[in-house]
């Protein structure tokens, strides 16, 4: 496409400024947590005297490999549970279309926009009657709950498109529903079922209201319930707080750096189909 | 396809399900329909995610609106109070605030990054094609994937008082202008706002440029041979044909507005005085600090009817048009 060269120099202009604007506060965060612990330094300067034992002194406060392990349990608790329950549901509401099917599907679509913070309270009460209230559990269940809507609309979205001969054909061969499920259509709803395992994933590590309201130990929550907690303890330390910070982001970079392409074509996709 | 059941003489239609069938074929010497198996095996799939659905979603949905009509500590036995709790938000001023500056962040959070990004997004798409495109769309979509209450601790810090703006204003000689953004009973809010476009800015971009890279090329292309300059471009074809991605948008960036909490928690809890106060905040506060159930929860049925009654218009437009 030919486009004038004043134009291109304008648009190239833009995409670096929005990349420094994105970047700069990386950045930051990151020469301030290299500052003596304690002081407070300006926004952006280089220190004198790096002192990179913040990093370790934040590393311990924050009882990270605690926190990494909590973290991790929430997330291989939370997605293969809703990925098996989700793609089932999908599979019978979009595939069968059992009776009541349509009923159903509006029912998780209600649930599509609900704020979490519209259902928090009864939650916590919920949770304070069933004991769970302050385990791991108290932000596994609700969790799995709360990402029915999106994730049964989104399975069934594949599974409404799947061509009937394919179950027609097992159908014949004698296949029962948990075969045709299990054996034919979990193998090719494989792409789906990946883009739901990455978001869910994301959230899930990313979640922080739950947290905050369900569980008071950092140590169990998820690692953005635990940087709240963090930030609480050192508001005024704020080298200490950007170095807890930035430890705290650095799985979730390395995370995006590897996967992103598959990152960004979930979210989008998340987006476009909810 | 369901089978359509076979219609016996009496009935001139059957409805399909939720019949309860098993009374009515005992009842019957023409059966217009069996249960079958495979319908029984189809229900016990949706069950478990139906069951979790049910427990932890809809019967507290429920059970907001009905503690929304008590006064209630949580502890003690709630009181009937009927419609006081709602009456009560449109009376006290730190309450309808609370809605009024949900909608400020809706400017802030959904009209400038979906603004702003289709404007970028169109000059992006004019000339930044291959590499550095592709760098971009990585680094723009960086704060979509951290926590949000990484970003609020982020610009915490960017916003105080010795952080990075102010060190920039002053660098530009426009040290009259700093001060601490986020305690500034004036600037708290765009501040708060400024990092939610942040976070939301680099996902419409992203998502925005998708849309257009759709679009048939050659409508570009004779645009451009007719001489159109890149605001006939934007306005002629970039606009009416990205309606639907316009739609997306404004919908995720509306609900992340409207429903904001961790950014606000972070960086202001609300403050200074109310005044970046938003719904999730003060049912959070309400809720849990000052143990009033029942404002509390009329506020939240306040907040989840909004984000409904906004979210409608959006969607019915942009899907309308997309077809």
């Amino acid at each position: 496409m030919k486009v004038a060269r004043g134009e291109l120099w304008v648009g190239r202009t833009l995409l670096l400024v929005l990349m420094a604007f994105t970047i700069l506060p990386f950045l930051s965060i990151f020469l301030t947590a290299l500052h003596p612990s304690g002081t407070v330094p300006g926004g952006f300067e280089w220190p004198a005297d790096p002192q990179w034992i913040n990093f370790v002194t934040a590393w311990n406060q924050a009882e990270m490999p605690k926190l990494l392990a909590s973290s991790l349990f929430i997330v291989f608790a939370v997605v293969p549970a809703s990925l098996v329950i989700s793609t089932m549901a999908g599979f019978a509401i979009g595939l069968l279309k059992i009776p009541g099917s349509r009923i159903l599907l509006y029912l998780f679509v209600f649930g599509l926009t609900l704020p979490f913070s519209g259902i928090i309270i009864p939650i916590y009460f919920l949770e304070r009657t069933l004991g769970i209230y302050n385990t791991r559990l108290a932000i596994v269940l609700p969790l799995i709950a709360l990402y029915m809507p999106f994730a049964v609309f989104w399975m069934r979205a594949h599974f409404v498109n799947m061509p009937a001969e394919i179950s027609e054909a097992a159908r014949v061969d004698g296949a029962t529903t948990w075969d045709l499920f299990w054996q034919i259509h979990v193998p090719l709803a494989r792409p789906p079922v990946t883009s739901l395992g990455i978001l869910m994933a994301i959230w899930t590590w990313n979640q922080f209201l739950l947290c905050l309201v369900l569980v008071e130990d950092p140590t169990q929550r998820t690692m953005a319930g635990a940087l709240g907690a963090f930030q609480g303890h050192y508001a005024n330390n704020v080298p200490l707080l950007c170095a807890g910070t930035i430890l705290i982001l650095v799985p979730t970079l390395i995370v995006f750096i590897l996967f992103q392409r598959q990152i960004i074509s979930a979210l989008l996709q998340g987006a476009i189909k909810g | 396809m369901m089978p359509t059941p076979i219609q016996s003489k009496g009935k001139s239609t059957v409805t399909s399900d939720n019949r309860h069938p098993a009374a009515e074929t005992s009842r019957r010497i023409v059966r217009p329909r069996k249960i079958r198996r495979e319908d029984v095996v189809g229900w016990l799939f949706v069950l478990p995610a139906l069951l979790m659905y049910v427990v932890f979603v809809i019967v507290p949905f429920l059970s907001t609106i009905r503690y929304s009509f008590f006064k209630w500590n949580g502890v003690s036995p709630a009181i009937w109070v009927g419609l006081k709790n709602y009456v009560n938000i449109f009376q006290v001023p730190n309450l309808i605030g609370t809605v009024i500056n949900a909608f400020w962040l809706v400017v802030w959070f959904s009209v400038v990054p979906v603004g702003l990004g289709l404007v970028v997004a169109s000059v992006i798409h004019r000339v930044a094609t291959g590499r550095l495109g592709t760098i971009a769309q990585t680094v723009l979509f960086l704060p979509q994937v951290i926590p949000l209450v990484a970003a609020g601790i982020i610009w915490g810090w960017l916003l105080a008082l010795p952080g990075l703006i102010n060190q920039i204003l002053k660098a530009l000689g426009l040290g009259a202008l700093t001060r601490a953004w986020l305690g500034d009973f004036g600037t708290a809010l765009p501040a708060v706002g400024v990092v939610g476009i942040w976070v939301l800015l680099g996902f419409c971009i992203v998502l925005l440029l998708t849309g257009m890279t759709k679009v048939d090329p050659a409508l570009y292309e004779s645009a451009r041979i007719d001489g159109a300059g890149w605001f006939r471009e934007f306005a002629a074809i970039t606009i009416p044909l990205l309606k639907y991605e316009i739609g997306v948008c404004l919908t995720v960036t509306v609900v992340a507005a409207l429903a904001a909490f961790d950014i606000i928690w972070v960086t202001t809890a609300g403050g200074p005085g109310s005044s970046t106060s938003v719904p999730g905040v003060q049912i959070y506060i309400l809720g849990f600090t000052q143990r009033a159930v029942g404002p509390a929860s009329a506020l939240a049925v306040m907040l989840m009817a909004l984000v409904v009654l906004v979210i409608i218009p959006i969607q019915w437009l942009s899907r309308e048009s997309a077809k």
